[in-house]
């Protein structure tokens, strides 16, 4: 193999270009990316940068001495098509790049909302291009803040603006937000803590109409709300647009298989990646986490460089993990809380906001939700990995005081 | 080459990503402060600790060398 392409220049992508040469490919490596900037790193576009402006807090740690690794950048510059047959990736200003190798890692975009068109203090945030923008309007436009969806990242925008003086009003349409990623019980103390910060929650509300002149969002529940800054934070879709009619299997993302490969000599990681994760049974999940992401972007570096060669029975099956900064407590889920058929609430409570939350289905572990519990849930990070039962992660947990 | 691991506290923030990486040397206690159980791990070490330096989403731990 002596040339691979990586489409996607994020984390990923990142992750799986640092991998390429660290395990000594010394061929060609090209990376191509939508982004105008080389990889940085999202999850401060909604705590640290938002907050502050400083743009050193998206630095990905390597990129700054990246020139050792003797990438070829094409950046700012779409991938419109994939030609497997052909090895070649057609970018949108005409161009072609051949490979032998292909990484797939183009990630994934922020939904929009038909209720909520573009315009003039509307704002979605997936790109550093897209912070700026909701940082340089928040200066310009004082006044309320609302944000439209209480996922994590929507959670995070509400908590900054809060923080930082802003009255701010949360519109979800479920009756309860999280719910998927971290059942009823939980997602209800998710919205109790912007409560406590004094944040308008609306719940199993939508948007129905944004007056973007008069600043004021109409409600389906017949209320309204007033807001100069709206950010719509309800999603994303997989981008995989350009690989339309490249006959590899679409549908929420790129299918691989339990390795991460969609085709011989084309393998996909990160929030783009759908693949079966033996941990839980096989069951083909796409995970949108930042450890997820580099994770998967070094396994299936080393995948593609070892072509036939690959072990078949050593297949990608993590733990998803992630974190959620808000105010001043750490959210943190490893594992599932999808599927659970019992949950236990351990190691605290929900009034304290210090909490474990332990998720089991068929007399196992899937899941532990904590809330300032950090080294409880890399704990049962650990009990998950080993396939712990139910019954022996509640006698490790019942230490958890 | 000597080297050691160094935590810039400032910038912790005591998630324990490192933690879940290399047990022997990090530590989060139930304080919620991270401690550093051993500040110059042997040198099989050395490829972890890089990956703790690498995954550190605050980017606070470094590695000295003398
Ligand atoms: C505001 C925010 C906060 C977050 N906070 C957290 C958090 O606290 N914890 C957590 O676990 N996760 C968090 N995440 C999620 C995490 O950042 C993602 O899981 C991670 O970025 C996924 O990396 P990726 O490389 O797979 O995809 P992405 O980061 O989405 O990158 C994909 C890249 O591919 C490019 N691209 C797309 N299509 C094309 C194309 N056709 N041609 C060329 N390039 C293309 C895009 O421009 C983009 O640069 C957050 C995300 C956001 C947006
Ligand atoms: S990973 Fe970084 S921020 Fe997290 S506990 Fe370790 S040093 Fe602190």
């Amino acid at each position: 193999m002596r040339r691979i392409v990586v489409v996607g220049a994020s984390l990923a992508g990142w992750n799986a270009a640092t991998t390429l040469r660290r395990e000594g490919f010394d061929g060609t490596l090209t990376m191509i990316g939508g982004e105008p900037e080389r990889p940085y790193d999202r999850p401060p576009l909604s705590k640290a940068y938002l907050a502050t402006g400083d743009e050193a807090k998206v630095a990905l740690h390597g990129v700054a001495t990246s020139d050792e690794l003797a990438i070829e950048w094409r950046l700012g510059s779409d991938a419109t098509g994939l030609d497997v047959a052909g090895r070649t990736v057609r970018l949108a200003d005409g161009g072609e790049v051949p490979f032998d190798g292909l990484i797939i890692a183009t990630g994934a975009q922020a939904r929009t909302l038909d209720s909520v068109p573009a315009g003039p203090g509307v704002h979605l945030l997936r790109t550093l291009a897209d912070a700026r923008a909701l940082r340089a309007d928040l200066d310009r436009r004082p006044g309320p803040v609302a944000v439209i969806g209480a996922g994590f990242i929507g959670a995070e925008v509400a908590a900054t603006c809060r923080q930082a003086g802003r009255e701010v009003a949360i519109v979800e349409a479920a009756p309860v937000p999280l719910t998927r990623s971290v059942g009823a019980e939980v997602g209800e103390v998710c919205a109790a803590l912007h409560r406590d910060h004094g944040v308008d929650v609306r719940l199993g509300t939508a948007v129905a109409r944004h007056d973007a002149e008069a600043g004021v969002l109409e409600l389906t529940d017949g209320s309204t709300l007033s807001a100069s800054v709206v950010v719509v934070g309800v999603g994303v879709t997989p981008c995989t647009g350009w690989l339309e009619g490249s006959g590899l299997t679409l549908g929420d993302g790129v299918l691989c298989d339990a390795t991460g490969l969609a085709a011989p000599g084309i393998v996909a990681a990160g929030d783009v990646a759908r693949w079966p994760n033996r941990l839980y049974d096989g069951e083909v999940m796409r995970v949108e986490h930042w450890d997820n992401a580099i994770d998967m972007g070094s396994f299936v570096a080393r995948r593609l460089l070892a072509g036939e060669a690959w072990d078949p029975a050593a297949v990608f099956e993590p733990v998803p993990w992630f974190w959620s900064d808000q105010y001043d407590r750490k959210l943190q889920m490893a594992g599932r809380a999808a599927g659970a058929d019992c949950t236990v609430v351990v190691g605290g409570t929900f009034e304290e906001r210090r909490v474990v939350v332990l998720y089991g289905r068929a007399g196992r572990l899937i899941g532990a939700f904590g809330m300032n519990r950090p080294r409880q849930i890399v704990q049962s990070r650990g009990l998950i990995a080993r396939r712990c039962s139910w019954d022996e992660a509640l006698t490790v947990a019942a230490d958890w005081t | 080459m000597a080297w050691r691991v160094v935590v810039d506290m400032d910038l912790c923030e005591s998630n324990a990503v490192c933690m879940a990486i290399l047990p022997e040397v990090f530590e989060v206690r139930d304080d919620d402060l991270l401690y550093v159980l051993d500040e110059t791990p042997s040198d099989s070490m050395r490829d972890k600790v890089e990956q703790a330096v690498a995954r550190c989403p605050k980017q606070a731990i470094s590695i000295a060398e003398r």
